[in-house]
């Protein structure tokens, strides 16, 4: 009789299981929000007026334990002007089939040019299609935001880029927050020292 | 294999091609081949929470013999790739082949003597999927650009055939079959987005522009 009403108990387990919601996720269908500081992709961020954040001095590359990470930098002059100040990046590769995605690349960044965004759908069948180039990875432009290269419209030196940045990040897929209501718009000048 | 062989082109391939390839993407039976912290995330993605059941995958055969899709799940060490060729040879074809994480794939952080620099040194691979580890949500994806791209695989070498004069013509999907993201292809507007860009050349972009649009802490310097 014991063996009897236990198989009942066992059996009820299974039965109460019917009744409860399902667990498994719809990841196809309806994808996971991750958390916002998962580590998925890079982005190479863009300054308000489209300018690349990006000064090529591959301290990403050097933080990178995996060597993903390939950087040739070039110099900017007044007639090609890619990125405020010196210098920037004329070759820039992710290796995704080495990236272990650990954001050492992140907080090397002096600039915050590149920083991290939550996609990860990333296989591929070929292993040089895992290869990103500069152009997969920057971020795309924004409304008042214009294809480098073009000179400074946010001041006359890159300090006033790098001074309002707090307040007007740009592309800065990251930890930056809105600076307020009232932040300046992309493509309007900063004032001198506004942070 | 057999009679798609000896017919001449074109003859019965196309339907048959079709149907074989149905069968054959719609069941895999992966080979258990966990070889580091790869293979606890593919596990989980066996698991009730991501459940591969929903793609009659869910088991991981013990034998090669019965099993078509080996998941290389972590890295690939030297004295392990005779072990890895043999389990690979073991298997009835038609049979795939997963890398799963940077190890398997390229060796990732492990460039050193001791590890073999990507399993395609040794098998040939279907489908690279990054990540240290990859999440479950990652495998699931590479699974399903792999069934993609199995059913669009020619059969026999008069398929090879057609395929490449189709190649020739210009008969082409807009997207590779493999290429892209499986939550994009599953959702019929974001599909028809990404097709637009990858027209363009800027379906990185569209990625972000997409992944931007979702975050609400980022409205300061996006959503304006």
């Amino acid at each position: 009789m014991g063996t009897f009403t236990g198989s009942f108990k066992g059996f009820g387990v299974t039965f109460a299981h019917m009744f409860r919601k399902v667990v498994t996720t719809e990841y196809p269908f309806k994808p996971p929000t991750p958390a916002p500081r998962y580590h998925g992709r890079h982005i190479l961020n863009r300054h308000p007026d489209g300018l690349e954040k990006c000064i090529g001095c591959e301290l990403c590359a050097w933080a990178c334990p995996a060597d993903a990470i390939y950087v040739e930098g070039g110099d900017n002059t007044e007639e090609q002007r890619f990125s405020p100040g010196e210098r920037y990046a004329s070759v820039y590769q992710i290796n995704y089939a080495r990236c272990i995605f650990c954001g050492l690349c992140i907080e090397a960044c002096p600039t915050r040019s590149l920083t991290m965004s939550n996609e990860y759908e990333l296989a591929r069948d070929s292993r040089q299609d895992l290869i990103f180039t500069k152009e997969q990875l920057l971020a795309p432009l924004l409304p008042g935001m214009e294809q480098p290269p073009h000179p400074m419209r946010l001041g006359d030196s890159e300090k006033d880029y790098y001074l309002g940045s707090l307040t007007n990040p740009g592309t800065s897929a990251g930890a930056e927050r809105a600076g307020g209501a009232d932040a300046s718009q992309p493509g309007e000048p900063l004032s001198r020292g506004a942070a | 294999m057999g009679i798609e062989e000896k017919l001449p082109s074109g003859i019965l391939l196309t339907s048959v091609e079709k149907l074989s390839n149905y069968a054959r993407k719609s069941s895999f039976w992966g080979a258990t081949f966990g070889l580091a912290c790869c293979a606890i995330e593919m596990m989980a993605a066996g698991g009730p929470h991501y459940d591969l059941g929903r793609w009659g995958m869910e088991v991981f055969r013990a034998s090669p013999r019965q099993a078509d899709l080996m998941i290389v799940a972590g890295r690939v060490s030297q004295k392990m790739a005779p072990v890895l060729r043999q389990i690979y040879d073991q298997m009835p074809e038609p049979r795939s082949v997963i890398s799963m994480g940077v190890c398997a794939s390229s060796g990732g952080m492990f460039n050193n003597y001791a590890i073999v620099q990507g399993v395609d040194h040794v098998v040939p691979v279907d489908m690279y999927l990054p990540g240290c580890p990859p999440r479950p949500e990652m495998l699931i994806d590479a699974i399903l650009k792999l069934r993609e791209k199995i059913l669009h695989q020619p059969l026999g070498p008069n398929g090879r055939k057609m395929l490449e004069a189709r190649k020739a013509r210009g008969d082409v999907p807009v997207v590779a079959p493999g290429a892209m993201p499986s939550s994009y292809r599953e959702n019929k507007a974001r599909r028809a987005e990404w097709e637009q860009a990858v027209k363009e050349g800027r379906e990185e972009q569209l990625r972000i522009e997409n992944w931007m649009k979702a975050q609400n802490h980022l409205s300061g310097g996006v959503n304006r």
